[in-house]
């Protein structure tokens, strides 16, 4: 009984802090989602109204009546879009990286997981800012190219939604090593060797054995790419321009210039939504047992 | 590790199979690709250049000079140290207690409970961001420092929890009985034997919750108030406004402050292990 007592007592003040400063929020988002927007910003406390998710679909036009307005549906869109891109080329970068890096002797292994750690704990604004010096006209990139003689035209890449592609690939690739360098390096060395031992050549080995074993990573890494991506606001609003808003900047409109909280609640608990989608989709699949870990 | 030592012997490291053609080519390009932009910024903001130009000329500190003339700016750093410092004690005192009690024997909701811990670190940071305005305007928090403290310490827990509770589990639980049978309070018992033995966990743990308070954007800006802003939210609205030299140069001490931490983490981490 005392070392029950002794467990709630210890465990109590995170889940006070969590409850009180992330659940109890996240609930009041859920409810502002439901309110009417007020006159001058703000809510009405008191009355209720679905207006904030129909806006998210419809808009009233001149005449009052309601019409489809898919600009909204688009920038969702697109932020799925660029994460879902960001997810493939950072593991078509990633994989055969935690390739390598598992297959070094164990000392350098250490080194180069250091070495890749930095970056992901390294300030995600001043990460994105880095790029803003090497893609605007007359940056780094631009005068190393005008140099080579690849052209002489300033290159426009910086603001466009290959910029924010960039910035998101650069921003989350550490992401993606990692989790898969990691069920990389504990995999059971025998197991490979086993393979070479009955014929089987790299390609086989891998397609066969490594890559399958792998699995829990590279899903892992996905995850952990996407998730983020979806709701990217630095890299967007930074390398991106006017025609590559994500749904992290069309969020904090609502709370800037628009003023319109309730829409920007329900953006949230939409956004909210589509990534526990994600993360119990991948739990699920865990339980299931379809891969173990 | 062991398990690598035991499989030395019989791992041919240099043998033609184990290399995978192509993936030391891309691997080293990942490599430049992480951190050519880093490079690129230290060393651009160690030039005397002017503005509109990311192109070497001539060495000068004087971007330096301009960050330590620049009032807002040292007001931003100490808002910013003020904060990570509170987060990361309060993060990690909170953690560790969390830690202790996970760490036992499982119990009934002790899933759900660890799922709680962990739930700042899968929430978009701008969905937390906006869920915390909107509660700090309800219930009357004025939006300034404390309001960045509090929204802080909540994202200090899990960065500090999983290390410390990684720590926890490689203790021989042995050792707490022991002191128990030797009529050690809770407390003695913590403090003479636990701690001393889980301390480099929770060294890492606190320097991760130091690093990702002072690497914070989204949630401070949303929760800072016009009087106080941390350096990250002070530097994010001066690169919206326009480059200048002198964001380089905090942008360079921001990131050097963070790989500090972070070797000194790792060190510390390599003597323990």
């Amino acid at each position: 009984m005392m070392a029950l007592l002794r467990r709630a007592g210890l465990l109590a003040p995170a889940m006070l802090t969590v409850g009180i400063l992330l659940i109890l929020p996240l609930g009041l988002m859920a409810f502002v989602s439901t309110l009417e927007r007020g006159p001058t910003g703000g809510v009405i406390w008191s009355q209720h109204t679905a207006d904030a998710y129909m806006q998210f679909l419809f808009e009233r036009d001149l005449m009052g009546r309601l019409v489809v307005n898919t600009d909204y549906l688009h920038i969702f869109g697109r932020s799925i879009g660029l994460a879902a891109i960001t997810t493939v080329v950072t593991l078509l970068i990633g994989f055969p990286t935690a390739l390598w890096m598992a297959f070094q002797p164990p000392q350098r292994r250490m080194l180069l997981l250091f070495i890749v750690t930095v970056p992901f704990w390294t300030n995600i604004l001043v990460r994105n800012y880095a790029w803003i010096l090497l893609l605007r006209n007359g940056g780094v990139v631009d005068w190393v190219l005008t140099k080579l003689g690849v052209t002489d035209q300033p290159i426009d890449v910086l603001y466009t939604p290959f910029a924010t592609g960039i910035g998101l690939t650069y921003s989350f690739l550490p992401y993606m090593i990692l989790p898969i360098y990691v069920s990389l390096e504990k995999l059971d060395r025998r197991l490979i060797e086993a393979a070479f031992d009955l014929g089987a050549n790299r390609w086989h080995a891998f397609r066969r054995v490594i890559l399958p074993l792998s699995m829990p990573g590279v899903v892992g890494g996905a995850i952990l790419v996407f998730v983020p991506g979806l709701g990217a606001f630095i890299s967007p609003e930074l390398l991106g321009g006017a025609k590559s808003m994500m749904i992290g900047s069309l969020i904090q409109q609502q709370f800037g210039q628009s003023r319109n909280w309730p829409f920007g609640a329900a953006l949230s608990f939409v956004l909210l939504l589509l990534v526990l989608i994600a993360l119990s989709a991948h739990a699920a699949r865990y339980r299931r047992g379809g891969i173990k870990r | 590790m062991t398990a690598w030592v035991a499989s030395r012997h019989f791992v041919p490291w240099r043998f033609d199979l184990w290399r995978f053609p192509g993936t030391r080519a891309v691997a080293v390009l990942a490599l430049l690709y992480l951190y050519i932009p880093i490079v690129a910024l230290i060393v651009l903001s160690f030039s005397a250049g002017d503005s509109s130009l990311a192109r070497w000329s001539g060495f000068s500190l004087h971007w330096y000079a301009d960050v330590l003339g620049n009032d807002d700016m040292l007001r931003a750093i100490r808002n910013s140290l003020v904060v990570a410092g509170f987060a990361t004690v309060a993060g990690s005192s909170i953690a560790t207690m969390a830690a202790l009690a996970t760490a036992g024997p499982r119990f009934r909701f002790q899933s759900a409970v660890e799922a709680l811990i962990g739930l700042p670190l899968v929430i978009p940071d701008i969905v937390a961001g906006i869920a915390t305005l909107l509660f700090f305007v309800m219930v009357g928090v004025p939006l300034g420092i404390v309001s960045i403290m509090l929204a802080h310490t909540v994202f200090a827990i899990p960065f500090a929890y999983l290390p410390i509770r990684a720590r926890l589990n490689g203790l021989d639980p042995a050792l707490a009985e022991a002191a128990a049978d030797l009529y050690a309070t809770p407390w003695r018992s913590f403090r003479r034997i636990v701690f001393p033995l889980i301390w480099p966990g929770i060294a890492a743990g606190a320097m991760l919750a130091f690093i990702s308070s002072l690497g914070d954007v989204v949630i401070s800006y949303f929760v800072s108030g016009p009087g106080a802003t941390t350096l990250p939210v002070y530097v994010f609205s001066m690169v919206r406004m326009g480059v200048t030299p002198a964001v380089n140069a905090i942008s360079t001490l921001l990131m050097l402050a963070s790989i500090a931490v972070l070797t000194l983490s790792y060190l510390l981490g390599r003597r323990f292990q």
